[in-house]
C-alpha cells in the first residue's frame, strides 16, 4: 500500500456532533406512547433464602400493571451447565432475579410495572417477602476458611461443598527444578479489593412487545446481540422474534457485556401489554452491578544473578460475587505472559461470597495478576541491583516465545515498550525529594471472533458502512478510515452506522479489544469485494475484461494501454450507472476472525507523597504500547489514557465499604472515589506501530492492555518515593500514613 | 407519591410566617445543593420547599462603613467570589465555601445552607467559626442572633427552632494585619467531603500573634472551636514550635467517628497538619495584609 491517506488520521468521529450538542440518543432517552415504569424490589439481606414472595397488596395497587418474580423467568437448573459465551445462564437467570435464595444485598428479587415510577417503588415495598436469614460472607479471606457459609451447596472443591467455584491452572517446565538454578528468590502475598467499571450511563433499557409476541428492546450494552441471546434464553422467546436496538453507550468497560434489566422489562411488558422502561439509580449500579474481582494472590519469582528469571509460581484467588465466574483466566493466563520464562507455574481459583456478580472490566483479572508479578519483579531488581526495565527487557517474551497459557507469540513488540521507555526523557528525569519513580509492564489477551459487516455504495456514489458493535471507544470514526483508504475516497463520504440485531448479522461483544480488528476485518472483506463490483462495472461500461481493470484513488482505470484508452470512471460514475451494468452496488461479510494476537505494554509512574497527609498525587505518568497500527491515533491515545485513568483510581482509593450488616455503604461517586480530572496529569502516551502479521491493517486491540501495568507502576513509584513497600490496594492516605507511621517507629 | 409545593416568597416577613404555618413540614432552598440531594435519595420528605433565593437581604452582601460585611444567607459561593473586597478580606471563609463541589455547585451553594444542614463536615463553618461571625436569625417572634460557633447541635441538626429562618452573616471588622485561611483534607482534589477541615483567623503584631480564633470540622459531633489550640498561638511567633503546641490542642479535642471517609486514628492526626499549615498560610497572609 502507497503511504496512508486516511488510516492514522485524526478524523473527526462521525458521533462526534451529536455528542457535544446532547443530541445523541442514550438508553434512558427513549421514550413511547403508552410506556410505563419498571422497578425493582431488592434483597435486604446479603443472604436469604426466599420462602415464599406475596404480591397481593402489590397488585392491588391502583396503576400497578405487571409484577414478575423468578417464577416468571426460564430457570436454567444448577446442574446442567448452559454456557453463553464466557457466561452460564444457570448464573445469569440466577443474577436477573433471585430464584431460591437472595445472594447479596440488593439482589433483585421482583419487579413492578407501573403507570409511574413513584407507583412502581410504592408497590415493591408492598410486596411481601418471607425471608429465612441465612448467616452470610462478603470478603474473599473469609469465604475460603473451612467453616464459612456456603453459598451454593452444589459447588464443591476436594470433595466437600465449597465457596471455590473452581480452578484454571498454567504448566510449563518444572518449576521446582527451575528454582533450585535461581540465586534469588522472592515470595510476596497481596490483596486487591474489588473496584467497578464506573461508567456514567447507568443501566436503562425501554422494551415494547406487540400483541403477536414481537419484542424490540432499546437499551445501553456492549453487544446488542448478546442482548437479544441472553434475553431469548431468559424469556423463552425467539431470538427472532426479538430486536435489540443499540442506543449510544454511556462507557460500559466490561460491565455492560451481561444484562440485569432487560429481560425484566420484556416479562413486564409482555404481561401488562405497555412497553416498560426501567432506569438504574446510581445507588443500584454500585450495589447490583459490576464490580470486577477482589483478590488474593502469592507470587514466587526465582532469578538468577546476571537477571535471567527461571522459574516462577503464582496462585490467584479471585472473587466472583455471588455466582461462578470471576476472571481467573486474566489473571493466571496474563500474569507472566510477558516473559520468556522455561517453568511457569500459575493457578487461579474462583471464590463465590454474598456479594454482587462481578462483570467484566477492561482485561479482566490481568491487573490483578500483574499487580502481584510486577511488584516481585520490582523486588528482584532491586535484590540483584538491576534496573527494572532491564530485568524486563532480559527476559523479555519476542516473536517465537511459547507463553505458558498455550500460544507462541508471532512477531509483536513487547521489547519495543522497554527500550522506548529505557530512552525516553521521562526515565531520564531527575526526582525530587519524597518523589519516587515506578514501572511495570502487563499483557491481555485480546480477542477475535465473530463480526458482520456492510457496505453499501449510495446511488449518489457515497458510502453508508453498517457494523453490528456498539462504538464505545470510537470504531465509527476508525472504519470510516478504513473505508475511505481502501475506496481511495475522502472520509467526509463515509457514513459508519451501527445496525440493530435485524439489520447486520451476527456480531459479538464489543469487548475482549476486539471490535476494530474484527469489524476491521468484515469491513475490509466487505469493501473489497464492492471494489471488485466496481471494476466489473466499469468493465460492463468500456466493453473490457474485468481483469484489464484496475481500482486507484477513488476511480477505475484500465490496467495498462493493452486495455484501451478509457477515461476513469469514478465511484460517483459508476454509482450512476449501476442500474444498467447490474444493479445495486455493495456487499458484506460475516467472519468468525481470528490471530488476533496479544497487546503489551510498559508504564512509567512519578509519584509524590505528602507524608504529613498519606497522599500519593500522581506527578507524571507515560504509557508505552505496541498499538499494531494506531487507524485512528486519538482514539488510540484515549484507550491508552482512559486505562491508566482507572488504573490510577483502582491503586489509590477505590473500594466498597461494607458495614456490619454486609451492606455496601458507599454506593455513590461521592464516597466510592474514582479519580476527578484535576487529580490527573496529563498522561503521556507513546505508541509503538508493529503491524499485527495477521491483520488486513496490522490493527491489535488496544483497549485494555493499558490497565494492566499501572497497578505496580504506582505501587513501585511509592516505594522509590518513601522506601515502603505495599502489598495491598487501595494505597489511600489512611493506609499510607499508617505505614508512615509504622515505617518511622521502626527507625 | 407525594406532592411537594414550592413557594418562592419575595419577603422575609411572608417566608418566616409561610415557614411556621408549616409547621415543620417545610423545607427551606437556599440553593439546594444538599436538599435536592436528601430529596432525591429519600432521606427527607418535605411537603413544602420554601424558596428564599428571592428574598433581598437573603441575598446581597454590604460592607459596612467600619468595614464590616453582611452576607445574605442564600448568597452563592459564585456571587460572593465576583463581590470587590469581600475575598481580600475574608479569603479563608472564600476558599471554604468554594470548595464545595463543582463550579455548578458554587453558582448555587451558599453560606446559610451549609451551616444550616448541620454537617461537622460542612467546609464553610470551621472558617466561619474562625471568622467569629454571628448569623442573624429571624422567627414569628422576632429576630436574635447566635455565634455561628454556638449554631450547631450535632450531626444534621441546629440550635434554631422549626420556625427560624437564618437571614445572614455578620463578619466583624477586620483589624490591620489580619488573615485567615481554611484547609481541608479529602483524598481527591475536589469534589469530596472533608475528612477534616480548619480554619484559623489571626491578628499579627510586629510578627506576633496577637489574636487568634481556630475552627475545626469533621472531627467532632459538631464544628469545633479549638480555644486551647487560639491560647498556644497567641503570644508567641507562628513558628514550628508554636504551632506544634496548637496542633497538639487540636488532636486533643478531636472526637470523631470511624466511618467511609476516614478513621478516627487518621483525622485526629490529619487535624493538627491541616491547624498548622492553615495557620502558616493565615499568618502569611496577616503579613501580606
Amino acid at each position: 500500500m502507497n503511504k496512508n491517506k486516511w488510516i492514522g488520521e485524526r478524523t473527526i468521529r462521525p458521533d462526534g456532533a451529536d455528542k457535544v450538542t446532547g443530541r445523541a440518543s442514550f438508553a434512558a432517552d427513549t421514550t413511547m406512547p403508552g410506556m410505563i415504569w419498571g422497578s425493582v424490589l431488592r434483597s435486604p439481606h446479603p443472604h436469604a433464602s426466599i420462602v415464599n414472595i406475596d404480591i397481593t397488596k402489590a397488585a392491588s395497587l391502583p396503576g400497578v400493571k405487571a409484577i414478575v418474580t423468578a417464577k416468571d423467568i426460564v430457570d436454567f437448573p444448577f446442574d446442567t451447565p448452559a454456557p453463553l459465551g464466557i457466561q452460564d445462564m444457570r448464573w445469569m437467570t440466577r443474577n436477573v432475579m433471585a430464584r431460591e435464595k437472595a445472594l447479596f444485598h440488593g439482589h433483585p428479587v421482583a419487579a413492578v410495572a407501573a403507570t409511574s415510577e413513584e407507583i412502581a417503588a410504592e408497590a415493591c415495598k408492598l410486596i411481601e417477602v418471607n425471608y429465612e436469614v441465612l448467616p452470610w460472607v462478603i470478603e474473599l479471606e473469609e469465604a475460603i476458611k473451612p467453616n464459612a457459609p456456603i453459598l451454593h451447596n452444589i459447588l464443591e472443591f476436594d470433595g466437600k461443598p465449597s465457596n471455590i467455584a473452581g480452578t484454571l491452572e498454567h504448566k510449563k517446565g518444572d518449576i521446582e527444578l527451575g528454582f533450585q538454578e535461581a540465586d534469588t528468590i522472592i515470595e510476596r502475598s497481596f490483596t486487591t479489593r474489588p473496584v467497578h467499571q464506573g461508567y456514567i450511563e447507568p443501566h436503562a433499557c425501554l422494551v415494547s412487545v406487540t400483541a403477536d409476541g414481537k419484542a424490540t428492546i432499546w437499551s445501553s450494552s456492549q453487544g446488542q446481540f448478546m442482548v437479544r441471546a441472553m434475553t431469548s434464553m431468559l424469556t423463552g422467546i425467539p431470538q427472532s422474534d426479538i430486536r435489540a436496538i443499540p442506543a449510544e453507550i454511556g462507557g460500559g468497560f466490561g460491565g455492560k457485556t451481561i444484562i440485569y434489566l432487560e429481560p425484566i422489562a420484556t416479562v413486564l411488558a409482555q404481561k401488562s401489554g405497555h412497553p416498560v422502561k426501567m432506569v438504574m439509580s446510581r445507588e443500584d449500579v454500585m450495589r447490583a452491578t459490576g464490580p470486577t474481582s477482589g483478590s488474593m494472590s502469592k507470587v514466587k519469582i526465582g532469578a538468577k544473578k546476571d537477571g535471567t528469571i527461571v522459574s516462577v509460581q503464582g496462585t490467584f484467588y479471585l472473587q466472583a460475587g455471588c455466582l461462578p465466574g470471576s476472571p481467573i483466566r486474566g489473571a493466571a493466563g496474563c500474569a507472566f505472559a510477558p516473559y520468556d520464562i522455561p517453568n511457569v507455574h500459575s493457578l487461579g481459583y474462583d471464590v463465590v461470597s454474598n456479594r454482587s456478580k462481578v462483570a467484566a472490566y477492561r482485561a479482566p483479572g490481568a491487573p490483578i495478576g500483574a499487580f502481584a508479578v510486577e511488584s516481585v519483579l520490582d523486588e528482584i531488581a532491586e535484590e540483584i541491583g538491576m534496573d527494572p526495565l532491564a530485568l524486563r527487557l532480559k527476559n523479555a517474551a519476542r516473536e517465537g516465545t511459547k507463553a505458558a497459557h498455550g500460544p507462541v507469540y508471532p512477531r509483536m513488540g513487547y521489547a519495543e515498550t522497554l527500550e522506548a521507555a529505557i530512552e525516553h526523557p521521562h526515565n531520564k528525569v531527575a526526582l525530587g525529594n519524597l518523589q519516587g519513580r515506578g514501572v511495570a509492564s502487563g499483557f491481555w489477551f485480546n480477542a477475535g471472533g465473530e463480526s458482520s459487516a456492510q457496505v453499501n455504495v449510495t446511488e449518489d456514489g457515497n458510502v453508508v458502512v453498517t457494523t453490528g458493535h456498539p462504538d464505545v471507544g470510537g470504531s465509527r470514526a476508525s472504519i470510516a478510515n478504513i473505508t475511505a483508504e481502501l475506496l481511495g475516497i475522502d472520509y467526509q463520504r463515509v457514513s459508519v452506522l451501527i445496525g440493530d440485531t435485524a439489520t447486520i448479522g451476527y456480531s459479538n461483544l464489543t469487548g475482549g479489544s476486539r471490535v476494530l480488528f474484527a469489524s476491521g476485518m468484515a469491513v475490509t472483506d466487505s469493501t473489497e469485494k464492492v471494489i471488485k463490483s466496481l471494476r466489473e462495472r466499469a468493465a460492463i461500461i468500456w466493453d473490457i475484461d474485468p481483469d484489464a481493470v484496475t481500482w486507484e484513488e477513488g476511480e477505475a482505470r484500465p490496467a495498462g494501454a493493452n486495455a484501451g484508452m478509457f477515461e476513469p470512471l469514478s465511484l460517483e460514475d459508476i454509482a450512476d450507472r449501476a442500474t444498467e451494468t447490474g444493479g445495486p452496488i455493495g456487499a458484506g461479510a460475516q467472519l468468525n476472525t481470528a490471530g488476533a494476537e496479544g497487546g503489551f505494554a510498559t508504564h512509567i509512574c512519578d509519584v509524590e507523597v505528602d507524608i504529613e497527609l498519606g497522599i500519593v498525587r500522581i506527578l507524571r505518568y507515560t504509557s508505552f504500547q505496541d498499538v499494531g497500527r494506531a487507524v485512528h491515533p486519538s482514539y488510540v491515545e484515549g484507550q491508552m489514557q482512559g486505562g491508566v485513568a482507572q488504573g490510577i483510581g483502582w491503586a489509590l482509593n477505590e473500594e466498597y465499604i461494607y458495614n456490619k450488616d454486609g451492606i455496601v455503604d458507599n454506593p455513590g461517586f461521592l464516597d466510592y472515589r474514582m479519580p476527578v480530572c484535576s487529580d490527573l496529569p496529563m498522561l503521556d502516551t507513546v505508541m509503538i506501530e508493529i503491524p499485527n502479521p495477521k491483520h488486513p491493517q496490522g490493527v491489535r486491540g488496544v483497549g485494555e492492555v493499558p490497565l494492566v501495568p499501572p497497578l505496580a507502576a504506582i505501587r513501585n513509584a511509592i516505594y522509590n518515593a518513601l522506601g515502603i513497600r505495599f502489598y495491598s490496594l487501595p494505597m489511600s492516605p489512611p493506609v499510607v500514613l499508617e505505614a508512615l507511621d509504622i515505617s518511622q517507629a521502626a527507625e | 407519591m407525594t406532592n411537594i409545593q414550592y413557594l418562592a416568597p419575595t419577603t422575609l416577613d411572608e417566608a418566616v410566617s409561610l415557614y411556621a404555618a408549616a409547621a415543620g413540614s417545610a423545607r427551606i432552598l437556599a440553593g439546594g445543593t444538599d436538599l435536592l440531594v436528601q430529596l432525591r435519595s429519600g432521606m427527607i420528605n418535605p411537603g413544602i420547599i420554601i424558596d428564599i433565593k428571592k428574598i433581598k437581604e437573603l441575598n446581597s452582601i454590604e460592607q459596612k462603613a467600619d468595614g464590616s460585611f453582611v452576607v445574605g444567607a442564600s448568597v452563592s459561593g459564585t456571587q460572593l467570589a465576583k463581590h470587590s473586597s469581600f475575598g481580600k478580606t475574608w479569603p479563608g471563609v472564600l476558599e471554604a465555601l468554594n470548595l464545595i463541589g463543582s463550579t455548578q455547585v458554587q453558582g448555587r451553594a451558599s453560606l446559610g445552607g451549609n451551616l444550616c444542614n448541620g454537617s461537622p463536615a460542612g467546609d464553610s463553618i470551621p472558617a466561619l467559626i474562625a471568622a467569629e461571625a454571628t448569623v442573624n436569625i429571624q422567627g414569628p417572634n422576632g429576630s436574635r442572633q447566635l455565634a455561628v460557633k454556638d449554631v450547631l447541635s450535632g450531626p444534621g441538626s441546629t440550635n434554631l427552632s422549626q420556625d427560624e429562618i437564618a437571614v445572614n452573616f455578620i463578619f466583624p471588622t477586620r483589624q490591620l494585619g489580619s488573615g485567615d485561611a481554611y484547609l481541608r483534607m479529602i483524598p481527591r482534589t475536589e469534589m469530596d467531603i472533608a475528612v477534616v477541615g480548619c480554619g484559623v483567623n489571626l491578628t499579627l503584631e510586629n510578627n506576633i500573634c496577637t489574636s487568634a480564633t481556630v475552627g475545626l470540622g469533621a472531627v467532632a459531633p459538631v464544628v469545633l472551636e479549638v480555644e486551647a489550640a487560639a491560647e498556644a498561638l497567641v503570644g508567641n511567633k507562628i513558628e514550628e514550635e508554636t504551632l506544634e503546641r496548637a496542633a497538639e490542642a487540636c488532636r486533643a479535642v478531636c472526637n470523631p467517628i470511624d466511618d467511609k471517609r476516614g478513621t478516627i486514628a487518621y483525622r485526629t492526626k490529619v487535624a493538627g497538619v491541616l491547624m498548622k499549615r492553615a495557620a502558616t498560610i493565615a499568618s502569611q497572609r496577616a503579613e501580606g495584609a
